[in-house]
């Protein structure tokens, strides 16, 4: 220990405690760096936010050039003319494809692991693990994958590789939004149901699914977002199409926004990049649109639920 | 302050004595003071707070009424009172610490030193270096029991000597001896009483000029609880102290001053209010009112 | 299970006769749940299993032929069947890591703001917008990349190496705007919501008993972030960064656009480049040859195996926390 003399705290007079309350000591300097701090963050925040608003401003102004409503509604003709209707008519054909298989799926992964694995179990933290490396997958590779799983053996690209594709990319998400939601089902009213003797199934069915409804259509039309703005897997499975027909075989190939963007992007003609600009438009806007949605959905659900 | 006075302290702190038979007096004999809800009377004490018509709004709802009363220099003043009659709300708006509540509003003044702590010059980050502040519930910081004290010091710039500053805090919060071998230990190791004293010891290392203590050994078995109420003797004759307290046989034991708040039933809001303040023998002896008697008898609450 | 001890007594007969069938009933239905999530769950794990294999056993060609050295050798040619990723693999690390430098501290001081400077009215409003940056597809980054970005570095980059010019990184005098600079730009703002999101969710749950505790020893609000909030969070926020960085190394689409597709190494960053994915993407359309397409899935594979990777340490650093980039499915 020192030996010179101890510290009498409360006593070294390092202030003067009947002056004013403005910075005492070293207090001006930190409140300098602490302010530099602040204003550092929030022009970060506020830069972050700009780079949306010119992104989506700039879609938007170079997209409501071309953009009409028989954009929507017509198909295309020839290179660079019509419309974008059997583009989005693909689109969703494929999205919703590969959402009757990702959603159920999905959703019944999220049981698994909020039912019947407890939270130490060694299978829900195996699955967990798979999940989180299913959703690290890139999407490009994910394609690869279905190529070679289904494009080889069948010889050719089809809108349904893409379906397959888009319901690997749209698994992980629906799984962890369903564990989240049915985790957040009280508790209390799974032991209301097991003390009136239902069964688990029962149970699961009649007042855990409907207590979560909310969150997990919620997940559901987010993964879908996501899914249909994807263009890798497409580009690998299904880029193969008629540009100008509408296909309702997802068994051959079927044309989609994302891939239209990409096959018309750097055409040598104006109307091309217009039409490439009005397609991102619709894309964007529905893809917003469905988030926003979202979270409203998700809003109406808590307040119910009362979290 | 006497010297047999600073003995009798360091025997109670080291436990020889037991706290609660015995208070320490260290000041001159007072004149009689009158309870000071009209903050009037005759004290030649220093003031610390001049508190004028304090009232406490949470949003629409008023947790205060308006509130008088002064707080005196290098006295131990405790707040009593039924559980949520407003003690934790007056205590913590005398250091800003209500600020980050949403929807918070002091209408009134807080007089610190005659300046006024919710003015417009004053600095909300020197409000709390000059008037410190131990929690309910211990909340050291995931770091030793070393760095936990060193913190705030050397923010403050006090980087000179601060293994001594350390040891003296620990001295006084009457926790060096069990913790001088395992400085380098996680803080989170000690017990609950422990790491109370660790945050007391960490509040006085920076040397405000007044300790608040909100309910400090609510959360603590007995042992530790006689342990807290020993510092606080020692700890006045350097620092102010308000310590707040549902115990009211601890507010008897360590404290200079009583305040008693209680719940105002009339009127369509329960709101707290100041009922009577004044030494602490008479309050709890031959309190003025009627409802001070009746609480410090035990007859509710 | 359904217990029958509550049966009121005097019932019992007709209920209990009830009762069995309905209990095994019950039984069979319980099994079929289980059995069906149980299905789901190791059709998981199956298809995570089977994407490895596909890629291994579409990438044998090329395996055989180039083996390891497949990964440093740079040059790709493949009319002559010379193909080397070592070129690909720089350009992803090199676009990445620039992405990653610039995404963090953006990222963690956007966190620091929602969590703990902004008001309620103004988080409720910047938190959902900053996570909106995720939801505009990858294709739409791409494009106004293309049209936006790449004129911008082209009129910048001259002023630049003109000033930082004896730096390699800087070194080229003029360039067409497409470059691995640009596309790390481009990943920089597909990985920031990860990291703002995941770092606001994970400052928000220090204690506030914590941050009271610090406030009231008179540190500012700075100080209380370096000395509680930062460390306390650390590994989940270290667990977010590889997240981010997971994504970056993985998207193909966006940094096709404003890369330049060219499968050399060059010293400064201004030049164009390529990555594994986006090249993959340029070039699956239209093999030269088997082996080309072979080629692609062995780069493929290295990049999942890359990927997993990430995952894997994303999770184990995270420690205590429960980080996943799957949060962004929510909404809230």
């Amino acid at each position: 220990m020192s030996t010179a003399t101890p510290i009498t705290l409360g006593e070294s007079g390092l202030f003067d405690p009947s002056a004013p309350l403005a910075p005492s000591g070293n207090l001006g300097r930190r409140s300098l760096v602490n302010r530099f701090v602040q204003v550092t963050a929030t022009a970060a925040a506020l830069a972050a936010v700009a780079v949306l608003v010119i992104v989506v401003v700039g879609v938007a102004v170079h997209g409501a050039a071309a953009l009409s409503l028989g954009f929507v509604v017509h198909n295309a003709q020839g290179l660079a003319g019509g419309g974008i209707a059997n583009d989005l008519l693909g689109t969703l054909e494929i999205a919703l494809a590969g959402a009757v298989i990702a959603v159920p799926l999905g959703i019944l992964t999220g049981l698994y692991l909020t039912e019947f694995a407890g939270t130490r179990s060694r299978t829900g933290r195996i699955l967990k693990l798979a999940l989180d490396m299913m959703q690290g997958i890139p999407t490009i590779v994910v394609g690869l994958f279905v190529y070679g799983l289904i494009v080889i053996p069948q010889h050719k690209e089809s809108g349904f590789a893409g379906a397959i594709a888009l319901s690997i990319v749209m698994l992980p998400l629906i799984a962890r939004a369903s564990q989240e939601v049915l985790l957040l089902v009280p508790g209390s009213l799974r032991e209301a149901a097991d003390a009136l003797g239902v069964n688990r199934w029962r149970t699961v069915l009649t007042v855990i699914l409907p207590a979560a409804v909310g969150g997990l259509v919620t997940g559901a039309i987010l993964a879908i977002a996501r899914a249909v703005g994807e263009t890798a897997p497409l580009l690998i499975c299904d880029s193969i199409f008629n540009p100008t027909a509408t296909s309702f075989n997802l068994f051959g190939g079927v044309p989609s926004v994302p891939m239209f963007i990409y096959q018309s992007y750097d055409l040598p003609l104006t109307q091309a990049v217009q039409r490439v600009w009005a397609a991102a438009l619709v894309l964007m806007v529905f893809i917003l649109l469905a988030n926003l949605g979202a979270r409203v959905v998700l809003a109406r659900s808590r307040a119910k639920m009362g979290t | 302050m006497t010297d047999q006075d600073d003995r009798t302290a360091s025997m109670i702190i080291r436990g020889d004595m037991p706290a609660g038979r015995v208070r320490i007096r260290t000041e001159p004999v007072l004149p009689i003071i009158r309870p000071e809800v009209n903050g009037g009377g005759t004290e030649t004490r220093p003031v610390v707070f001049d508190i004028r018509d304090m009232a406490v709004y949470y949003g629409s709802n008023r947790a205060l009424v308006g509130t008088t009363l002064k707080i005196y220099r290098h006295l131990v003043t405790a707040v009593i009172g039924p559980s949520g009659c407003g003690k934790s709300t007056f205590i913590r708006s005398l250091n800003r610490m209500n600020d980050s509540i949403p929807g918070f509003r002091l209408e009134g003044q807080v007089l610190y030193h005659g300046n006024d702590v919710y003015g417009g010059r004053a600095n909300r980050v020197e409000v709390r270096r000059r008037i410190g502040m131990v929690f309910q519930k211990p909340n050291p910081f995931p770091k030793s029991i070393y760095d936990n004290i060193a913190w705030g010091a050397r923010n403050l710039g006090m980087k000179q000597r601060l293994d001594d500053r350390v040891e003296e805090a620990l001295r006084q919060a009457a926790l060096w001896d069990e913790v001088k071998d395992r400085l380098r230990d996680s803080a989170l190791s000690l017990s609950g009483g422990q790491q109370q004293r660790l945050c007391i010891a960490r509040a006085i290392a920076i040397e405000p000029d007044v300790l608040l203590l909100d309910e400090p050994a609510s959360a603590l078995d007995p042992v530790s609880t006689a342990a807290i109420e020993g510092l606080m003797h020692n700890l006045k004759h350097r620092f102010t102290i308000v310590i707040v307290t549902h115990n009211m046989q601890q507010a008897a034991r360590v404290a200079d001053r009583t305040a008693f708040f209680s719940l105002d039933s009339t009127g369509a809001d329960r709101t707290g209010t100041l009922i009577e303040y004044g030494e602490t023998e008479k309050i709890f002896r031959d309190a003025s009112d009627l409802r001070t008697r009746d609480y410090v008898a035990g007859r509710f609450g | 299970m359904s217990s029958t001890a509550r049966l009121a007594p005097g019932r019992r007969g007709f209920r209990a006769r009830r009762g069995r069938r309905a209990r095994s009933a019950g039984k069979l239905g319980d099994r079929v749940l289980f059995g069906l999530c149980a299905l789901a769950g190791l059709l998981v794990v199956a298809t995570l299993a089977d994407v490895i294999y596909q890629l291994a056993n579409n990438a044998t060609p090329a395996i055989n032929q180039f083996g390891l050295p497949f990964v440093w050798h740079t040059r790709w040619a493949p009319n002559f069947k010379i193909e080397g990723a070592g070129a690909l693999i720089y350009g992803t690390v090199v676009a990445s890591l620039i992405a990653l430098v610039l995404a963090t501290p953006l990222g963690i001081a956007i966190g620091l703001f929602l969590s703990m400077m902004a008001p309620a009215r103004v988080r409720a409003v910047i938190g959902p917008l900053v996570e909106m940056l995720a939801a505009v597809p990858s294709i739409i980054y791409g494009f106004w990349g293309l049209v936006v970005l790449v004129p911008f570095i082209y009129h910048l980059e001259p002023g630049l190496h003109s000033v930082l010019g004896f730096i390699p990184l800087f070194g080229t005098p003029s360039t067409t705007g497409v470059s691995l600079m640009t596309a790390g730009i481009v990943l920089t703002v597909m990985i920031l919501p990860i990291i703002s999101a995941l770092s606001r969710d994970l400052f928000l749950t220090v204690p506030r008993e914590l941050k009271d505790g610090a406030a009231a020893l008179g540190a500012t609000q700075w100080e209380v972030i370096r000395g509680i909030v930062l460390p306390s969070t650390a590994s989940g926020v270290g667990a977010a960064v590889v997240l981010g960085l997971g994504r970056a190394l993985g998207e193909a689409i966006a940094v096709s656009f404003v890369i330049g597709d060219v499968t050399q190494i060059h010293g400064s960053v201004f030049e164009p480049g390529s990555t594994i994915a986006a090249e993959i993407a340029t070039q699956f359309e239209s093999p030269v040859n088997n082996l080309q397409t072979a080629a692609m899935f062995y780069a493929g594979l290295i990049l999942v195996v890359i990927a997993m990777l990430c995952s894997v340490a994303a999770r184990s650093i995270a420690g205590r926390f429960d980080v996943s980039a799957g949060m962004l499915a929510k909404a809230g």
